[in-house]
C-alpha cells in the first residue's frame, strides 16, 4: 500500500484530474466523456473552453478506441490481449491537456509520424485545406473513422500535437499523443 | 410517405425528417462511434424523398458538437439536399451556431466552400 501515496503526489504534482489504464470499450468511452464533461460544467470553466476540451476529448479517445482494433490479438509478439489503452486528462493554469497512449504496429509508425509532422507544420489555413480535401476526399477507412481526427484536434488545440513511439519489442511500440486546449479564451 | 423521427441521446441528435411539410431537422449532438450505422437510414429516407421532392425544402442544422466521423456523413446528407436542389427543388439550409461558437460557425464555412447549395449561418437566439 506504500505506493498508494506516491500515486496521489505524482497525479497531484503533474495536474493529472483523470487517468484511466485498461481495455478501452465503447461504453468507457462514453463513460469518460460524460464524467469529465459533468466536471467541466461543475467547476464553471468557460463555455467556450469546455466545448473545445470536450470536442478534443471525443477525438482523442475514439480515436484510440478506433485504432486498437487494428491490432491483430493472436500475434504472440502482441504485448496487449485485450484493447487496453491509456487515457489521461489534465489541467494547468494554462491548459487543458489529453494524452493517450497505445500500442501500435512499428509498420504503421512511419506513415503516421509524416501525417503528424505534417500536421504540426501546417497554419492555421492550411489546417483548413486539408480538412476539407479529406473531408471529401476517400471516403470512409476500414474502420469506419473518417481520418480527418487528428487534423480536427490540431485545429481545435490551436497547439502542436506531442507524440513519441516508444519501441515495446520486434514488431510494436507504444504511442502516445498529447494534444493542448488552452484555457484563456481567445477575445 | 412516412416521417422519420429519431429522438436525441446523449450521443446522437434529434432528426426530424418531415416529408409533408418539407422541414427537416438536425438537433443535439452527433459523437456516435459508429457514425455509419446512425446515418444509413437517414440516407436511405433521402433518396426516396429524392424522387418526390416539394418545390420548398427547409433543413435546419443545429447542431451543439459532432465528430469527424459524423462531419463526413453530414456532408453526405448536405450531397443529396444538394442534388435535390439542383433538380430544380429549392432546398434552403440554415447553419445555426452559439455566438460565441467559432468553430461551429467555421464547420459551416467549411460546407459552404465545398457545396453548391444555399447554407445560411445564423447565431442561434440564446434561450
Amino acid at each position: 500500500m506504500s505506493m498508494t501515496y506516491s500515486y496521489y503526489k505524482n497525479m497531484q504534482l503533474n495536474n493529472i484530474i483523470f487517468v484511466y489504464q485498461g481495455e478501452v470499450t465503447a461504453d468507457l468511452v462514453s463513460s469518460i466523456l460524460q464524467m469529465i464533461e459533468n466536471k467541466l460544467e461543475g467547476e464553471g470553466e468557460d463555455r467556450k473552453v469546455k466545448k473545445r476540451v470536450f470536442n478534443v476529448m471525443v477525438e482523442c479517445l475514439q480515436n484510440v478506441y478506433h485504432h486498437l482494433d487494428a491490432l491483430p490479438p493472436t500475434d504472440p509478439n502482441n504485448p496487449v490481449k485485450d484493447k487496453t489503452a491509456l487515457l489521461m486528462i489534465g489541467r494547468e493554469e494554462k491548459d487543458y491537456y489529453i494524452i493517450t497512449g497505445n500500442h501500435i504496429l512499428n509498420d504503421r509508425i512511419p506513415e503516421l509520424k509524416a501525417r503528424l509532422d505534417r500536421i504540426n507544420r501546417a497554419t492555421k489555413e492550411e489546417l483548413k485545406q486539408l480538412y476539407q480535401e479529406v473531408l471529401t476526399g476517400s471516403g470512409f477507412s476500414e474502420k469506419g473513422t473518417a481520418g480527418l481526427g487528428i487534423i480536427d484536434i490540431a485545429r481545435k488545440s490551436g497547439q502542436k500535437l506531442g507524440y513519441d513511439f516508444h519501441p515495446v519489442n520486434d514488431r510494436y511500440s507504444f504511442f502516445s499523443l498529447e494534444a493542448r486546449v488552452s484555457r484563456i479564451p481567445e477575445k | 410517405m412516412e416521417a422519420l423521427r429519431i429522438e436525441s441521446t446523449h450521443k446522437t441528435p434529434r432528426v426530424i425528417l418531415d416529408p409533408e411539410n418539407g422541414i427537416f431537422e438536425f438537433s443535439g449532438r452527433s459523437i456516435p462511434e459508429d457514425s455509419v450505422g446512425f446515418y444509413t437510414p437517414i440516407f436511405e429516407w433521402l433518396d426516396k424523398y429524392a424522387q418526390q421532392p416539394l418545390p420548398l425544402t427547409h433543413v435546419r442544422f443545429d447542431l451543439e458538437y459532432f465528430n469527424t466521423s459524423s462531419s463526413k456523413n453530414i456532408l453526405e446528407i448536405l450531397k443529396r439536399l444538394e442534388a435535390i436542389h439542383a433538380a430544380g427543388h429549392e432546398v434552403r439550409v440554415t447553419w445555426y451556431y452559439d455566438e460565441d461558437d467559432e468553430d461551429m460557425e467555421e464547420t459551416g464555412q467549411d460546407y459552404q466552400a465545398l457545396l453548391n447549395l444555399p447554407i445560411e449561418l445564423s447565431v442561434k437566439v440564446q434561450s
